[in-house]
């Protein structure tokens, strides 16, 4: 993801794209139009470099997207025939109960607390360390350590840390704030959570933004110090318009991201206390595994699909389309 | 398994020699949606006549752990490997269930015994998955509500004939892992839920006896709380610590009929339900709870609500047998077992509950079609005397599902847990396993959002008319 990510966010250079087909077909349409050369050789190409990327691909993605579809019309429980078709009925349940609303509110409320407090601290932290600052190398091996770790250790480290008498008391008593009960109480837990989330997240978007910084030719800057702009002019003029494809990507996977979130709610409060932390993916598995139902938690799965499909295909359009023209903008129109 | 995990079936059973006598009791506390399911299997269950209709339980009649019967006629002597899931993933139980599996093999060379244990959350998940594709061929199974949906696969094994011969053995309880008078499963261990707590706490706090009420309950409360100690632990992370309370104070309030049959309609229309709720309220008004109670897991850790009970932080727990065995290993302290006393669910003034009522249920197994007489000779050779005697033993089960088998108890506070079950003559499977999935889970969620202030007593019992109609 990484390597495609940092691809994109050279400016004006047509690399591949985010997704499997994009990658592919824009370079060979392109090659097809300028005449067919050796058109069997071409074929061997296509196969062999296109074949099992689409194979994987129509066999983990789109088929298991249509088998949720066709599954989400049922009432079904998981083991009987399908037979008991409901129709839309388990796409009004779901938009009707206030349970999966308030999980797509959770949803949104984490995206947008990624993009207000999350992006600017990386953008910061990411420019320090873009410095010759004495142990750069140990600074950014401690911020990306945390993305290192799998979300169920992560998740099970905090919950020791938040529980009540735990690390986060004593820190928080020591400066004032008092103890809390951090993961129990349902006003506060969503927050803890996204805490919690920024942790272990924020480390790859600085290695991300890093990147993105390590791509702006140091002429830049030199110029701009020689026309006599300040660090601020220099950073706010050239450097983070320059960074503006790392930072749409940051924000694309990072929305993604958030309305994907299942593993550390799931392990630290399974959605609760009172479906306070709930996601919508919690609230799909709560749903499809638990309960056995798993038409209605198909559908759930396509409302989710849907969400997210129309947001990144949103996204391409009209935020992405600069930084990936040529590759994705083609197949998006 | 020694966990709630292990929850499971319905009613627990006796010892074999009461089943005739309480057949009509048998009827109410059956796992299954109909009432008619519930006789015809006390039926079954209640003739175990020594012949047995199955010429291929034969070989597997005797089980001798030293491997003497040559087993030969197991899958029509044919080489079978069977795979087995359960939930026993870590020690005692691991290492025992793996030694069972291989003195059965050593029984009968033709059947290996591949053994695959999971985290109890992990394999709740796998089993409806392998349930649509090629399922393991022995596998966790809590019976009641769920297991009747399982069998809709058609990939559960209906293993009757070769139960029949001496389900007799394990109690009217086996009759929680039957649907419609047909064997789906055998259960292992059975559990029954009361309050656990620490005899030196209450010693502290000055109190002489157990609570025998809610008024007593509360006062206790009271007096632990002067004296500094947190009076309740609670697991309300887990959910299905919550719904014991309630379902408790349910059945101290309705009697045996009107939960029965209400749970089978999918109503709880009866004002003594509302009662219920109005109980767990003054309870939870009270404050027992443990700090931060509706984040805090049930047995994972020092900081579980189990845990707070092992090291002393809390006094009393409403919890299931196998409390016993999920507290040890989360203290230091050795003694922990002698601290620990048992009292049933105090009654509420004016509750019109069956006396003897009380909620339970069991772990067990269920088979595959594709060796069902070998994997049946399998779980009569588990649930023999010898093999439970073995597991007790090493502290891998508590209440063994085979009556005969309860000797090997030593430990004085589950000798009495076993004499209050052996008094209990409606055990009534927890609500959530009795019902289908979807509303069992409703159920738990219901109780848990409750606990947290949502809702009110009338919204509660609301709850499984509203999720039976979705």
């Amino acid at each position: 993801m990484s390597t495609q990510s940092r691809t994109t966010t050279r400016p004006g250079e047509p690399g591949p794209g985010v997704g499997p087909s994009g990658e592919a077909l824009g370079p060979d349409r392109a090659k097809a139009r300028s005449g067919p050369r050796s058109s069997l050789r071409q074929r061997t190409e296509l196969t062999i470099l296109l074949g099992p990327a689409l194979v994987l691909f129509v066999g983990f993605v789109l088929v298991p997207i249509a088998v949720a579809v066709y599954y989400s019309i049922y009432k079904w429980n998981g083991f009987g025939p399908l037979k008991d078709v409901v129709g839309f009925g388990n796409y009004r349940r779901a938009l009707t109960d206030t349970v999966f609303l308030h999980s797509i509110i959770h949803n949104v409320i984490i995206a947008g607390l990624s993009l207000l407090i999350q992006l600017p601290l990386s953008i910061g932290i990411a420019l320090l360390l873009n410095r010759k600052i004495r142990g750069r190398t140990f600074l950014r091996l401690v911020v990306f350590a945390p993305y290192v770790l799998s979300s169920a250790v992560t998740a099970v480290m905090w919950s020791l840390m938040l529980q009540p008498g735990g690390f986060i008391d004593h820190l928080s008593k020591a400066v004032g704030i008092g103890a809390h009960t951090w993961l129990a109480d349902i006003h506060i837990v969503l927050y803890t959570i996204f805490v919690v989330a920024s942790w272990q997240y924020m480390g790859f978007g600085i290695v991300l933004l890093l990147a993105g910084l390590q791509g702006i030719p140091s002429e830049l800057r030199e110029a701009a110090a020689l026309d006599g702009a300040t660090a601020w002019q220099t950073t706010r003029m050239v450097i983070l318009p320059l960074l503006g494809p790392t930072i749409r990507i940051w924000i694309f996977l990072s929305m993604i991201g958030s309305l994907q979130l299942f593993d550390l709610p799931w392990i630290m409060t399974g959605g609760g206390p009172a479906n306070a932390s709930s996601t919508m993916s919690t609230y799909l598995i709560d749903k499809g595994f638990h309960s056995y139902e798993f038409g209605y938690g198909s559908a759930v799965a396509v409302i989710l699909f849907v969400i997210c499909f129309v947001f990144a295909l949103l996204y391409q359009r009209f935020a992405l389309r600069r930084d990936t023209q040529g590759a994705l903008t083609r197949m998006v129109r | 398994m020694t966990s709630r995990t292990t929850r499971s079936l319905a009613q627990r059973s006796l010892k074999g020699r009461q089943l005739a006598a309480i057949s009509v009791v048998a009827v109410a506390a059956l796992g299954l949606a109909a009432c008619s399911s519930g006789k015809s299997n006390a039926g079954s269950s209640g003739t175990p006549t020594s012949g047995g209709s199955s010429s291929t339980t034969a070989s597997a009649s005797q089980p001798a752990p030293s491997g003497s019967s040559a087993g030969g006629d197991l899958n029509g002597g044919k080489p079978v490997t069977l795979t087995w899931w359960h939930n026993a993933n870590t020690d005692p139980g691991k290492s025992a269930f793996q030694k069972v599996a291989a003195d059965f093999h050593a029984a009968h060379p033709n059947v290996t015994i591949n053994v695959q244990p999971f985290q109890n959350e992990d394999i709740k998940t796998k089993i409806p998955i392998a349930l649509q594709g090629t399922p393991p061929d022995i596998f966790q199974q809590w019976g009641g509500g769920a297991l009747a949906q399982q069998i809709q696969s058609g990939k559960i094994a209906d293993i009757t004939q070769f139960t029949q011969s001496w389900i007799g053995d394990l109690g009217k309880g086996a009759a929680g892992w039957a649907v419609d008078g047909k064997q789906y499963g055998v259960p292992y261990d059975y559990h029954v839920v009361g309050f656990w707590y620490r005899t030196d706490l209450f010693q502290k706090a000055g109190i002489s006896d157990p609570p025998a009420t809610l008024d007593d309950l509360l006062s206790d409360i009271t007096k632990l709380k002067a004296a500094g100690i947190t009076p309740i632990a609670l697991g309300g992370k887990d959910k299905w610590p919550d719904a014991f309370y309630w379902e408790n104070f349910i059945l101290k309030e309705c009697p045996q009929d009107t939960i029965v049959s209400s749970l089978n309609a999918k109503k709880l229309s009866d004002p003594c339900f509302v009662k219920a709720g109005d109980d767990l309220k003054k309870l939870i008004d009270a404050k027992p709870f443990n700090s931060g109670f509706l984040s805090t897991s049930a047995q994972q850790g020092a900081g579980s609500s189990a845990g707070l009970l092992a090291n002393g932080k809390a006094a009393m727990e409403l919890q299931g047998d196998w409390e016993m065995a999920v507290i040890p290993p989360l203290t230091s302290d050795k003694q922990v077992a002698s601290k620990m006393g048992f009292f049933p669910f105090p009654s509420v003034s004016g509750g019109q509950g069956t006396p003897g009522a009380a909620l339970g249920g069991g772990d067990g197994f269920s088979c595959s079609t594709k060796a069902p007489d070998a994997c049946a000779a399998f779980l009569q050779y588990l649930t023999s005397v010898p093999v439970e005697t073995e597991l007790i033993k090493a502290n891998a089960i508590t209440i063994p599902s085979n009556g005969k088998a309860t000797d090997a108890i030593a430990d004085p506070t589950l000798k009495k847990v076993l004499a209050y079950l052996q008094g209990v003559t409606y055990n009534q499977l927890y609500f959530d396993q009795y019902m289908t999935a979807a509303i069992g889970n409703a159920i738990n969620d219901a109780v848990s959002n409750f606990i947290a202030g949502q809702g009110s007593s009338a919204d509660l019992a609301g709850t499984v008319a509203k999720a039976a109609s979705q």
